[in-house]
């Protein structure tokens, strides 16, 4: 059964749709990359996956379940949420950003104990941020922020880490650290659905691709089939070549994308 | 918390407790003191005078007491306000339980009430202040930071007309003088009773903030991140609202206005001990504890008359947290 799934979902802000008739579903240890222009709604598809926001019709479900009937605590303990846009008041360490990923494992009038602790420690670990678990997460760079973010999502245990467009303010190195990070997570059996600028990534790193444009989706697949050249004309506006390159070392010939110079 | 900073927040509030018993125009001694201690707790034999007897119990004792109580209560409802608000510029009155407050205190004045009037008066408009203030906030169903502390605003700028209102129509011999040295803030008529009043709340509110501390930072991550970590945000706002209400509201109708605790010591906590809530709270009850005390110590020994309490919090507040913003540069991280 897959994960998690939507059907027919429809949502709009007021008047104005965002996307209408979309299905998608993944399995665990699946990769699902939505690509699509600025403010096609990726960002509000999401955030109805993860519940925030609520459709408008169709459905969203987890292992079956209707989200609209489950709670927020237990839809936490299950979907992890790794934001964008990111400002954090106070200087609180690495470490406590981490432990409150537990918070939906807790009462109430409960805190972390010793094995939410260890247990924020082994995803730190993870990650490979643990030597910088006593830093003040507002004094660290933005890629060790996102992954300060992702370890957090970690300690929800949960089974699926929805993320809003993971390598964005990132250098080079950084993208591809968390695309890795990303993909050797669904190894180990977790479902993965990302937004992306940038269709090398989804070309790279997922097993499913959803191309996002004018409120649905142009094509939904795996990337061999999703990213060709007409479906990306058509969702970013622009004539893209699709290159194929041999000699990579990823063990297959890998595709990357070129945008064409007028 | 390192074991030094947590022996030190536990040991400065009793032993200023214990130095405040002798500090006062009455000079005690020490063996005096302890021997009237022994006779009023354990029934320990001893001639003591009435006049230390009453000096001890009846006047030191209650406003040390209470001094210490107001101040852990805004120190403690401001910083769970700067969690839950994002904000480190927040104060506990940010909601307009002051304004409403004092406006009660005030009209409980103008109708010839007693002291136990003014203290209802001023508890209950505190909390129908903030009610209110809640109500206009919802709006859009939810709460958003920026919208309760606008209604807050609000609702402040309303009370504080209706005092001006009072103020306007008091008379100028008797109510007027009254009214404005209830707003100036003093804890100089606090008597055994009002203890007994004002304690249960204050501590049953800071139990209840004590109690969900943790979640404080994170709801200090914002709410659609809290949210996604399976924090009801609504239903924890709604209970530290209640909480850090409940405690200010009892402070402030003993006391009457003091301003700039509840903002500074959650900053002092922080410089101490660091911004995680779960140190912090405790942290500021014992800051704000000692620096009310200290700050009564002075208004009450400093000059022959009393000194309002308020007056003297923001006089030495207002310089400190100038102090405070340049040795952080401006900056709380």
């Amino acid at each position: 059964m897959a994960a998690i799934s939507m059907q027919n979902g429809c949502f709009s802000f007021g008047e104005r749709t965002v996307f209408d008739g979309v299905d998608l579903d993944i399995l665990k240890g699946e990769v699902l990359c939505i690509l699509g222009a600025n403010g096609c709604g990726k960002t509000t598809l999401l955030r109805c996956l993860n519940g925030t926001l609520r459709l408008k019709t169709g459905a969203v479900c987890l292992d079956g379940t209707e989200i609209t009937e489950m709670d927020i605590v237990s839809i936490a303990r299950r979907v992890g949420f790794v934001f964008q846009e990111h400002s954090a008041p106070f200087p609180f360490s690495v470490l406590e950003v981490v432990r409150m990923g537990r918070a939906p494992h807790l009462r109430f009038f409960g805190s972390p104990s010793r094995k939410d602790t260890e247990i924020a420690e082994k995803v730190l670990d993870m990650v490979g941020m643990l030597e910088y678990r006593n830093k003040p997460y507002t004094q660290i760079s933005g890629g060790e922020r996102q992954l300060v973010l992702i370890a957090r999502t970690l300690a929800q245990e949960p089974d699926i880490i929805l993320m809003d467009e993971p390598t964005s303010h990132l250098d080079f190195k950084n993208q591809a650290l968390i695309l890795r990070i990303v993909n050797r997570l669904a190894k180990t059996g977790m479902g993965v659905i990302m937004t992306s600028h940038f269709p090398d990534h989804a070309l790279l790193y997922s097993d499913k691709v959803a191309l996002m444009a004018d409120g649905g989706f142009v094509a939904l697949g795996t990337p061999d089939d999703t990213i060709i050249e007409p479906n990306l004309k058509q969702v970013y506006g622009i004539d893209v070549k699709v290159l194929r390159i041999e000699d990579s070392d990823y063990g297959r010939p890998v595709r990357i994308c070129l945008p064409s110079s007028i | 918390m390192s074991k030094r900073n947590v022996t030190i927040l536990v040991i400065a509030p009793l032993g200023l407790l214990l130095a405040s018993m002798f500090i006062g125009r009455y000079s005690l001694d020490f063996v005096t003191a302890m021997q009237a201690f022994g006779l009023r707790f354990f029934s320990i034999p001893a001639d003591i005078p009435d006049t230390v007897n009453s000096v001890l119990f009846n006047i030191r004792l209650p406003r040390i007491l209470m001094a210490m109580a107001v101040g852990a209560a805004l120190s403690v409802s401001g910083a769970s306000f700067q969690g839950m608000f994002k904000n480190p510029l927040v104060s506990p009155d940010i909601l307009g339980v002051s304004a409403a407050a004092g406006f009660g205190a005030a009209l409980a004045i103008v109708l010839d009430g007693n002291a136990a009037l003014i203290q209802f008066f001023a508890f209950i408009f505190g909390l129908v202040g903030v009610a209110l203030a809640y109500l206009i906030s919802r709006v859009y169903r939810t709460t958003p930071a920026l919208m309760l502390v606008l209604s807050g605003v609000v609702v402040s700028a309303f009370f504080s007309a209706l005092i001006s209102v009072i103020k306007y129509i008091a008379d100028p011999f008797q109510k007027l003088p009254a009214i404005t040295f209830w707003l100036m803030g003093s804890l100089g008529d606090v008597a055994g009773s009002d203890l007994l009043l004002a304690l249960p709340p204050i501590i049953f509110g800071t139990a209840g903030l004590l109690a969900v501390r943790w979640r404080l930072n994170v709801l200090a991550m914002g709410d659609e991140e809290a949210r996604s970590l399976g924090i009801k945000t609504e239903i924890l706002k709604g209970f530290v609202i209640l909480c850090a209400t409940i405690v200010t509201a009892s402070a402030v109708c003993v006391s009457g206005i003091i301003g700039w605790v509840g903002l500074i010591i959650p900053h002092v906590g922080r410089m101490l001990v660091g911004p995680d809530h779960k140190a912090l709270l405790p942290a500021s009850i014992s800051i704000g504890a000692c620096y009310l005390l200290v700050m009564d110590n002075i208004a009450r020994t400093a000059i022959s008359a009393e000194i309002p309490l308020g007056i003297l919090t923001a006089v030495i507040g207002a310089p400190f947290f100038a102090y405070l913003l340049r040795r952080t540069k401006g900056g709380w991280q």
